[in-house]
């Protein structure tokens, strides 16, 4: 055997509550050899996870590996009992998760999780365990490793967890270890931490990883291969730097354009001269109790001012928790603010919803991140879709049935899609719908709150294309709210950098490559490229990192 | 397990799939309503007619279920004990399941204030023991078709009003009940229309164990010589003046009781076994 890892023509099962057997995976193979990683990445659904999650011989409730050989380590983990696969679990194969803050016991300190593996396989007496967790945990450059041990989950920052949950898969000295989309729910300041920190261990101890992941930036980063995904088949497979600069499958390739967003082209009939569309002036807006001078305890928005001209988008950006959201849902009145202006189309607008006009309400529409809770699951979508039209503009049912056709076709949705209910759509799919419903109010302005953050890259740089085409066709303006720099790149003209509640600095997109304030200039330095030496090659100012970083 | 042996017995029809349990519940059900319906018109004898000469009399062909205490048709007395228990049950637990839902759906909704206050009432409702405020109530006020109605409703209301509002606080929470609040949408639109249809597979499951509890609740009640006064009787009053034929074995005593058990137990095995939609529509 000269692999460590050789999956031979793999088939797995699922059934649906009808009882029909769908083949999730179509006969996947893949090596990996000893000390190597190897990326597994397509978009949701592609059975990426699947696959990765067979390499310890399981399989989700309702799947089934149905055929084909899963050898690790010269044991084939398909043909193996559950018990004998739990001996394997832990010392030979561990597992990182994606949500490591889900994935923790929230009632037991972290020491005694991470060194949970050594007691359950008997490895090493608890003293040992702890010294070696220590180890791991300095290895993993996480501070304070004498003494985070002693702390809660909640007591860590997500960053910091996502990397004890690596410490806990690697105590066993396991040959393989399975990162499931470990960076994904992370910040880019915290991702580059954490992604170092990933790849120093795994070099030093020559341990054979498993990388699963749709960020192609990501990626190319970590792994020495890549396994590219699709409807359950291998549909490309080579080394990083083949799959990167010589894709052949036009799937990678579509992946790769993903990359890189068309730049939209700044409006030529935007004059000037326009009035402002929103102008809000030294907006704070926090939680908690009022204080003596009318402001919040906790302020998540602190005295924030912009302008939106007509026609033309503005970006906010930041990471999570600099109050970007925060921002969105007050300017809409969801979140009412405690002190400044919200200027709209001339007129000054009452800080909550509930006391606006209907045609202000109208006229400013909100789009949220997650389509799953935006869309009501009882309704099908017509229902979604026609309740703006019946509600602000009285149509009747013809009129009604007419218009959703033609909300339909904006958004490019098949018109027979009408019928379905949420849950039956995909998550672009989804996400559109979301959005043909903001555009049956014949809005002025959409407010984007994160909506390609849940999607694939491919998906979402179909909605951002999408976006700019009704911009066009509409006269819209929008405000669009990410942590994803490469987006709001692709559809701003203005963008403003959030931190810590206040405005850092606003800067247009040709000025990216040189932002003024220190907090951009780290945030910008933080997004990964597809080049698979630059994780390596960064160099970040140290002060800068401290200052502003949540490790 | 479970889910294997379910899956094996299920049949699907019309896009949703059942479970033989569930269809025969539903049958058991179907057959009490419908000789809630129709027993004037399908009972042998009148249920004060003294048919038999002895009392506690056996099964036999003249009299399927035998006699009572009174040497009355025990057949005629169950299928018109029918009427009462579910009708008086079925009125109440309506009354006290719209009533709690409506109001816990507007509580989890506007929230602050009426929220606060109503729940802290309903909750002191709630701490008075049932059978204690039935006994009180039915000896203040007397007992009739309409108290009784309303007694068991009120029992109930701030039961199906908690487990409303804990379901509708969840959906509270959705981004859609945002999207639908800035839009500007009515307290009635936002309840009927976007709460309700997001609930009601929970609502109706606990509509039927509160019809259980109900059923319950009027025989203990009838039992104690509070519910429905002779010479109407409904199966709890069958029970208790037929308790006397316990050492005879009397069919008289049986009967009813097991009338009870078969409605309750039905209603609890169709809340268990619901028809299922099926959702994979592409195959």
């Amino acid at each position: 055997m000269t692999n460590l890892v050789e999956v031979r023509n793999l088939r797995i099962e699922a059934k649906t509550d009808s009882g029909r057997i769908v083949e999730i995976i179509k006969g996947v193979s893949l090596d990996i050899a000893d000390g190597e990683i190897v990326a597994l990445i397509g978009e949701s659904g592609s059975g990426k996870t699947t696959v990765a999650l067979s390499l310890m011989g399981h399989a989700r409730p309702g799947c089934r590996i149905t055929g084909g050989e899963i050898n690790v380590n010269g044991k084939n983990m398909a043909a193996l009992s559950e018990k004998q696969r739990a001996k394997l679990r832990g010392t030979d194969i561990a597992y990182v998760p994606q949500s490591a803050a889900a994935s923790f016991n929230p009632s037991a300190t972290i020491m005694e999780q991470v060194i949970e593996v050594t007691r359950i396989h008997r490895l090493m007496p608890p003293e040992k365990a702890r010294k070696r967790a220590v180890e791991l945990f300095r290895a993993l450059s996480l501070p304070d490793p004498e003494g985070i041990g002693a702390r809660y989950p909640h007591q860590v920052s997500g960053g910091q967890l996502q990397r004890l949950s690596a410490a806990m898969a690697l105590i066993g000295d396991p040959k393989l270890v399975i990162f499931d989309e470990p960076t994904t729910a992370l910040d880019v300041t915290t991702q580059i931490d954490v992604l170092k920190a990933f790849k120093s261990v795994m070099r030093a101890g020559g341990i054979a990883g498993v990388y699963v992941s749709h960020d192609l930036a990501v990626v190319a980063q970590i792994a020495d291969h890549i396994v590219v995904l699709k409807g359950g088949e291998v549909q490309e497979a080579g080394s990083t730097t083949e799959i990167l600069s010589a894709a052949r499958h036009p799937y990678t390739r579509e992946l790769l354009a993903a990359f890189e967003p068309k730049r939209r082209q700044a409006h030529a009939d935007a004059d000037a001269g326009a009035k402002p569309l929103l102008r809000i002036d030294n907006v704070t807006a926090g939680y908690g109790a009022v204080r003596d001078d009318g402001l919040p305890l906790i302020r998540a928005v602190n005295a924030v001012s912009l302008v939106v001209e007509k026609g033309r988008n503005l970006g906010v950006i930041g990471e999570s928790g600099c109050g970007k959201s925060t921002l969105a849902r007050v300017i809409a009145g969801i979140h009412p603010a405690a002190a400044g202006d919200i200027i709209f189309d001339g007129k000054q607008l009452e800080r909550a919803a509930s006391k606006r006009s209907q045609d202000q309400l109208r006229e400013m529409q909100i789009v949220f991140q997650y389509a799953d809770t935006a869309l009501n699951p009882a309704k099908p979508i017509e229902d979604i879709i026609s309740r703006p039209l019946a509600f602000y503009h009285a149509m009747n049912r013809q009129a009604r049935t007419k218009r959703v056709d033609e909300l339909l076709d904006m958004v490019r949705l098949p018109r027979a899609l009408r019928y379905r209910r949420p849950s039956e759509l995909s998550g672009g799919q989804k996400q559109r719908v979301n959005f043909a419903r903001a555009l049956a109010a014949d809005p002025k302005l959409i407010i984007c709150d994160e909506i390609t953050s849940a999607l694939d890259t491919v998906v979402a740089a179909a909605v951002i294309e999408l976006l700019k085409e009704l911009q066009r066709e509409l006269g819209l303006s929008y405000i669009f709210i990410s942590h994803d720099l490469s987006v709001v790149e692709a559809i701003c003209d203005e963008i403003m950098v959030m931190y810590n509640g206040e405005r850092v600095e606003q800067i247009s997109p040709d000025g990216l490559k040189a932002p003024a304030h220190p907090y951009s200039k780290l945030l910008f330095s933080s997004v990964p490229k597809l080049d698979p030496t630059w994780l390596d090659g960064l160099v970040r100012d140290p002060e800068l990192v401290t200052q502003y970083g949540h490790r | 397990m479970t889910m294997a042996r379910a899956a094996a017995s299920r049949r699907s029809l019309l896009g949703h799939s059942y479970n033989v349990v569930g269809v025969v519940a539903s049958l058991v059900i179907l057959a009490w309503t419908l000789i809630a319906i129709f027993a004037p018109y399908i009972i042998p004898h009148s249920i004060g007619d003294i048919v038999d000469d002895d009392y506690f009399g056996p099964m036999r062909q003249a009299l399927w279920l035998g006699s009572d205490y009174l040497g009355r048709d025990m057949l005629s007395r169950v299928l018109m004990g029918a009427r009462y228990t579910v009708g008086i049950s079925l009125a109440a637990v309506f009354i006290a399941c719209f009533s709690g839902v409506v109001l816990g759906m507007v509580a989890a909704v506007t929230g602050g204030w009426f929220d606060t206050c109503l729940s802290r009432f309903l909750d002191a409702m709630n701490s008075i023991p049932s059978k204690l405020f039935g006994l009180v109530v039915v000896a203040a006020v007397g007992s009739s078709i309409p108290v009784l109605i309303l007694t068991l409703a009120v029992i109930y209301i701030p039961g199906a009003y908690r487990f409303a509002r804990a379901l509708a606080v969840n959906i509270n929470t959705m981004d859609f009940m945002t999207v639908a609040r800035v839009r500007g949408e009515s307290t009635a639109y936002l309840i009927g229309s976007e709460v309700l249809p997001n609930i009601i597979r929970p609502v109706l499951a606990d509509f039927g164990l509160r019809f259980v509890f109900i059923v319950l609740l009027l025989s203990g009640l009838s039992f104690l010589g509070l519910g429905l006064q002779p010479p109407l009787a409904d199966w709890g009053a069958l029970v208790r003046e037929n308790i006397g034929g316990l050492p005879f074995a009397a069919p008289a005593v049986i009967v009813p009781s097991l009338a009870i058990a078969s409605l309750t137990i039905s209603v609890n095995l169709l809340i268990d076994n619901l028809p299922q939609k099926i959702r994979d529509r592409d195959a």
